[in-house]
């Protein structure tokens, strides 16, 4: 079987595992969960009682494998139950609006961040003790600030003491969401300060994992031997010391979706950005069950498939990677 | 292979190089400030809520007390409420120190029995405890976190101690294992196991010590991931809202717009600790790296020739277990796995 089958397996059983913990999390923690809803939302009918029984749990409709049977095969058809806050609303149709913000910000983003991170690594790794290397103290300052309070230290000093940025939100009110120039000059606008702070605190990381590897590279003996044989150092920077550096890194960076993911959620929820992650935060204080549920389930599934997405880097990457495919 | 052992000093002689004034400047800078930066705030911790000038809770009536600038009886000004910010950030960080502490120990204690089990045992075992390591490393934590705390709404912190611990161990557990295979087939061993050393006094006595480095290093990892990810969840409100802890401070900030209404005073400082301790902790960790692998050091220790810097060559080659023998169902879950890619044995074609 190629590798990237097996990977696909493997993120296949992940998927299920998260699932499962899904199911069972309502099932487990002690305390009636639809008292505290229905007691919450007093417009919700006996028809979303049942709903909302059937998906905790409680009131024991039918013996738990055949609870578990059915709430498989709803996630399967993205039926995720009815949204309880926002109630005619199906909570599908509340992710689906949501999502593509969230997608669009965090992806660029991290592609930005990653990609610039890994290029002054390689500088500050190669010019090992030099001035790039020597700023590093200051760039982990940065990465451990929490995602969230940087963001609100740029919101004071670039939206309310200057102002250069909006405050927050997706775009400018009284503007209808649709693919015309207004609309899309102004989400970019929006997006701009959550860009900024992605970056800003996830460079530091990239950059000190390239950098180490970068220094236990050109220490190899066949970088010593290329700049012996006087080829020029640019060459041997990045065809032969950067290149091979590089696949830690990627490998690297699928774990690290879910970290980055994990920060944006909660800086979306100080620019008021419309993303999953603010979604999160009203399910959380309004007690949204169904919805935490079914966010967290996407979320997986979104940094799932970016894992994926990296395993299919890796393979045109790794001529190793290559060998296997062709041979198995 | 005879290893000819150089006949080295007496103990006691030994034990007096260790503790001469030395060694602590022969540590690498960037421990140092990490230890002093860190060292500022545990103190802060344990002395903290003893020195509060005010209980962080008391809301004082007085109009004139509502978010005021600092001054000379508010160091670090008050709240919309009267209440005095620097009383509940040196009660604040005593609580996120001590969850963070927690975690970092359960967790550690976690990832080191999964970790040496899984190399001890080897073979499906390993494979088996691998896999469920790589799949919770992979679940985005801080969703399934909110979703867990959010059902499990108790007052105090067992319950974010608990879920955070459950879910924090898998780094430390990949490396824990890593250097177990390393280490586990060195002479010492095999001489342990000769003279009829039981497994556990095998484990316990000759793989934990030669580890501690690396175990101290995933301790503090776990530790700056607890205090950054139990900050969030405080402030996205799922945690116990009534003690005061660096992320409770946050969330009210943020709740009653400190930041709309121009309180710097209020947001900044639980921020700033958050900020400060995490880079504390991850300048020691980059000590403790630095320490142990000569070749990330500072140039102090690279020779510079004809401009250029050359690094000293790395003393001890790692092994890989790249060529380690697995059966046939070992080697089938292996082949699942994303490091099957840079073994050059192939999975299942051990027999």
């Amino acid at each position: 079987m190629p590798f990237i089958l097996r990977r696909l397996v493997f993120y296949l059983v992940a998927a299920w595992v998260a699932l499962t913990i899904n199911f069972f999390i309502p099932r487990l923690i002690p305390g009636n969960a639809v008292q505290s809803v229905m007691a919450k939302f007093p417009n919700l009918g006996p028809s979303a009682y049942k709903a909302l029984e059937a998906l905790l749990g409680v009131g024991h409709p039918g013996s738990l494998w055949h609870q578990y049977v059915s709430y498989l095969d709803n996630i399967f058809h993205f039926n995720f139950g009815t949204d309880v806050s926002q109630y005619p609303a199906s909570v599908s149709s509340l992710l689906a609006q949501t999502l593509p913000w969230t997608i669009t910000l965090v992806g660029v983003a991290t592609v930005i961040a990653f990609l610039i991170g890994t290029a002054l690594g390689i500088v500050a790794g190669w010019r090992h003790g030099g001035t790039l290397d020597r700023v590093l103290p200051g760039l982990m300052f940065l990465q451990a600030i929490p995602y969230f309070f940087f963001a609100l230290i740029l919101v004071e000093l670039l939206a309310i003491k200057v102002h250069v940025f909006p405050t927050g939100q997706g775009y400018d009110n009284g503007l209808i969401p649709g693919w015309h120039w207004d609309f899309i000059s102004s989400a970019l606008y929006h997006s701009a300060l959550p860009a900024l702070t992605i970056v800003l605190t996830s460079i530091a990381g990239w950059m000190l994992q390239m950098r180490n590897v970068m220094i236990t590279t050109s220490g190899e003996d066949y970088v010593i031997a290329a700049q012996a044989k006087g080829l020029p150092s640019r060459r041997v920077i990045y065809t032969y010391a950067a290149r091979n550096a590089l696949l830690p890194q990627l490998q690297g960076f699928g774990l690290a979706v879910g970290f980055v993911v994990s920060g944006a959620i909660v800086m979306e929820i100080v620019f008021g950005y419309p993303g999953i992650g603010l979604l999160l935060l009203n399910a959380v204080t309004s007690k949204d069950y169904p919805l935490m549920q079914a966010i967290f389930l996407v979320i997986t599934f979104a940094v799932l498939l970016a894992n994926l997405i990296v395993d299919m880097i890796i393979v045109i990457a790794d001529p190793r990677a290559r060998r296997m495919e062709a041979t198995s | 292979m005879t290893v000819v052992l150089p006949i080295s000093a007496e103990p006691a002689a030994l034990a007096k190089e260790d503790a001469r004034p030395g060694r602590w400047r022969r540590m690498p800078t960037k421990a140092k400030v990490g230890a002093v930066l860190l060292g500022v705030f545990v103190l802060a911790g344990v002395i903290g809520p003893f020195v509060t000038p005010y209980d962080p809770s008391f809301q004082n009536p007085s109009p004139a007390l509502s978010l005021r600038a600092p001054y000379g009886a508010h160091l670090l000004g008050t709240t919309q409420s009267g209440q005095d910010v620097l009383s509940q950030l040196l009660t604040g960080i005593r609580l996120t120190l001590e969850l963070a502490f927690f975690v970092g120990l359960v967790a550690t204690v976690l990832s080191v029995l999964v970790g040496v089990s899984a190399a001890f045992l080897g073979g499906v075992w390993d494979e088996v405890l691998s896999l469920l390591t790589n799949v919770v490393l992979v679940i985005p934590a801080l969703p399934l976190l909110i979703v867990l705390l959010g059902y499990w709404q108790t007052n105090g912190q067992t319950a974010t101690i608990l879920v955070l611990s459950l879910l924090s161990w898998p780094w430390g557990a990949r490396v824990v294992r890593a250097q177990t295979m390393a280490i586990r087939n060195r002479d010492f061993i095999s001489a342990a196991r000769e003279t009829g050393e039981k497994t556990w006094r095998i484990i316990g006595y000759e793989i934990v010590p030669n580890e501690v480095s690396l175990i101290a290093a995933s301790f503090v990892n776990t530790v700056l991931y607890a205090i950054g990810a139990s900050v969030a969840l405080a402030f996205i409100g799922v945690t116990n809202l009534n003690s005061w802890s660096l992320g409770t401070i946050l969330y009210w900030a943020q709740s009653q717009q400190a930041l709309q209404l121009g309180a710097w005073w209020w947001f900044v400082p639980p921020g700033l600790a958050v900020a400060l301790i995490g880079t504390g902790l991850v300048l020691l960790n980059t000590g403790i790296d630095e320490l142990g692998n000569p070749r990330l050091r500072d140039a102090a220790s690279a020779s510079r020739i004809a401009g250029h810097w050359l690094p000293p060559a790395d003393p001890t080659p790692v092994l890989s277990d790249a060529s380690q023998r697995r059966g046939r169902l070992a080697g089938f879950l292996h082949s699942f796995s994303r490091s099957s890619l840079v073994d050059e044995t192939k999975g299942g074609d051990a027999r």
